[in-house]
């Protein structure tokens, strides 16, 4: 029961999160320069039509009403109409959010899969050579520029040794779509069509290679020195002592309570994830909200813009409050006390 | 007793005692020599770099992409300039912004973390929960909107990343405080009266230095980093004026076979930001604040 609290505790403290921020990305959108209207029907637009453009989308009415029919939208579930689409922007992010969120899923199951494994591995051996290589490489990936390795990575495997394709989630010629769950990898799956599995999961390996590796490092390292940690307390030892073999310490009795940092990481690591994809999915011309959103902030589609960045931190709060629910599943003191 | 006591020996000095243990650690020591190094060339940038005139919007078009050769270190760019030049000009840039976005990040975060962390109540709910909402947004996502709004350029990168960067600090300092607060040093200043401005900066600062050191230096690889990826996606510096970021864009359309356009100004990037992640790490070590990340 106490664990239900905390958790309704920490809904209501996202909500607020989430209120807070449609303020700071309204009137980051609006208390700016330069007209909306304007820029979207562009210069040679009669002073009529923008008028016009403006009063449709409410700009001509005062700040606060303006703020108000915003939440009000957005408690609606609602994000207005793309200056520049001329369509919902609902209808925009939806699109898009499949690919963004079925690259950020193989990312961080990339990152566990591969840092904790040598997080452990390196805690294991501390101090030796591996452990060494392994805290090299995870500050190697967490200071690689995100870029840097995507376009690394086209070059290497795309053009140098044809074995993975550079750009987009699927072939030009593939007959796929995603109309289950909008996970292309997914969708395949479940419809058993083994070569468009291949397809999509091909297309997927790279970007989210690119995008995982400073994620990959902190977990590698987080989880070394939670390991390490663990392994200095007592009912370590008394395991020991009691000879019970290293493998069932190790994997039972340390990585349990050694897994609780790595996820809280993540939780934290997820916003500068989420701004690398960015980045990553515009050198991968994944067709993802990341996209979507950099190109809406080139060309000032407001409404747009301010829809990413809720999404966005709707995404992030979303994610937290599943590793604190995972983080009481792992450490059952969690459960019962509530919090950490 | 006093005829059996021998001389004691000498004491080590602290800073004596830090720099022995700094000098034995091979990671802080590697990335203090590349931080110096990059630090130094920004600096004497115009006298030390082999054609200091190809930083302007100069056109050669004679030499352009041309591959590293002893003339040229890192090969030519797509109107025949020198690219190792303007990667030395290109740490300026980098530099000046890490410095100004930490120097008003820095002091900002620290401030409310003490706050947040000595005074608890009402203050530590305000200040955390504004951390928690500024911690849902991504840095890189804020400065791109705010630089798009207004218009791209590096004083607006600087202040959108540092008016979301403080909130690091703050976590960092409000947990260090919280468990300081309770300690028989501060119940004694209290107790001597010492007015709050005294507790929070004489008292409880100093203990927070060496977290505060570790922090800002590995901040400065990472901070670095956001405005190279800023330039990249074309929001950071303007051209003419050579920044490692745009640099990349610019020569990431000449790939693979002009390599070196792109990726030896990324390389460049990675190089600085791992001199500081290494610093970082070595000082984490030796001050031994595990905490710090």
């Amino acid at each position: 029961m106490e664990f239900l609290y905390f958790l309704i505790r920490r809904l209501m403290w996202s909500l607020l999160v989430l209120f807070g921020l449609s303020i700071v990305i309204f009137m980051i959108a609006r208390v700016m320069p330069g007209d909306p209207a304007r820029l979207a029907l562009g210069p040679r637009a009669s002073q009529e039509q923008v008028d016009d453009l403006k009063a449709k989308m409410g700009l001509d009415r005062p700040l606060a009403e303006q703020y108000r029919h915003f939440i009000i939208g957005l408690a609606h579930g609602d994000l207005g109409l793309s200056f520049l689409t001329k369509r919902p922007v609902n209808d925009d992010i939806a699109e898009t959010f499949a690919a963004t969120f079925e690259l950020v899923l193989a990312t961080i199951v990339i990152a566990f899969a591969f840092g904790v494994p040598l997080g452990v591995v390196a805690a294991a051996n501390k101090d030796g050579w591996i452990d060494n290589l392994v805290r090299f490489g995870a500050i190697l990936g967490a200071v690689t520029p995100s870029f840097l390795l995507a376009l690394l990575l086209q070059v290497l495997a795309g053009y140098e040794l044809h074995v993975l394709p550079t750009t987009g989630r699927l072939s030009p010629d593939s007959p796929v779509h995603a109309n289950i769950t909008g996970l292309l990898t997914i969708d395949t799956l479940l419809k058993g069509d083994l070569a468009g599995f291949g397809d999509a999961l091909r297309h997927l390996l790279l970007p989210a290679l690119a995008l995982s590796a400073a994620t990959l490092g902190q977990i590698a390292r987080i989880t070394r020195s939670s390991m390490i940690d663990v392994a200095k307390q007592d009912y370590i030892e008394a395991g020991r002592a009691f000879g019970i073999p290293d493998r069932v310490r190790v994997f039972k009795y340390m990585l349990r309570p050694a897994f609780v940092p790595p996820l809280t990481i993540l939780g934290l690591e997820f916003a500068s994830l989420l701004g690398n994809a960015f980045v990553v999915e515009l050198v991968f011309a994944w067709p993802g909200m990341a996209s979507y959103g950099v190109r809406s902030i080139l060309q000032k589609d407001l409404n747009a813009v301010m829809g990413v960045v809720m999404i966005s931190g709707l995404f992030f709060v979303i994610v937290n409050l599943t590793i604190d629910i995972l983080v009481g599943f792992v450490d059952p003191r969690v459960r019962i006390r509530g919090s950490q | 007793m006093s005829e059996l006591t021998a001389e004691a020996p000498a004491p080590v000095s602290t800073a004596y005692q830090n720099w022995y243990r700094f000098s034995r650690n091979p990671t802080a020591v590697i990335g203090a020599a590349i931080v110096v190094l990059v630090v130094l060339a920004a600096i004497f940038a115009p006298w030390i770099t082999p054609h200091p005139d190809h930083v302007g919007a100069i056109v050669n078009f004679r030499a352009r992409h041309l591959p590293p050769s002893a003339q040229y270190w890192f090969g030519t760019d797509n109107v025949g300039r020198d690219i190792f030049t303007r990667v030395i000009f290109g740490y300026r840039v980098s530099l000046l912004l890490a410095a100004v976005v930490l120097a008003i990040a820095v002091p900002l975060g620290v401030s409310l973390g003490l706050v947040a962390g000595y005074f608890g109540g009402w203050a530590e709910i305000v200040i955390m929960r504004l951390t928690d909402m500024a911690l849902a947004i991504p840095p890189l996502v804020m400065a791109l909107a705010v630089t798009a709004v207004l218009t791209p350029n590096l004083i607006h990168a600087m202040f959108a990343i540092a008016a979301l960067w403080w909130t690091w600090h703050t976590r960092l300092i409000f947990s260090i405080t919280r468990t300081l607060r309770g300690q028989e040093f501060i119940e004694a200043a209290q107790i001597l009266g010492a007015s709050r401005f005294h507790i929070l900066f004489r008292e409880l600062l100093p203990n927070c230095a060496s977290a505060i050191l570790v922090k800002t230096s590995l901040d400065f690889g990472f901070v670095i980093l956001i405005g190279a990826a800023l330039s990249f996606l074309g929001l950071g510096v303007q051209p003419p004026t050579p920044d490692l970021g745009t640099m990349v864009a610019t020569g990431a359309d000449f790939l693979p076979d002009r390599w070196w356009e792109s990726l030896l100004p990324g390389a460049a990037i990675l190089f600085v930001a791992l001199g500081f992640n290494l610093l970082g790490d070595g000082l984490r070590d030796l001050y031994d604040v595990e905490s710090v990340r």
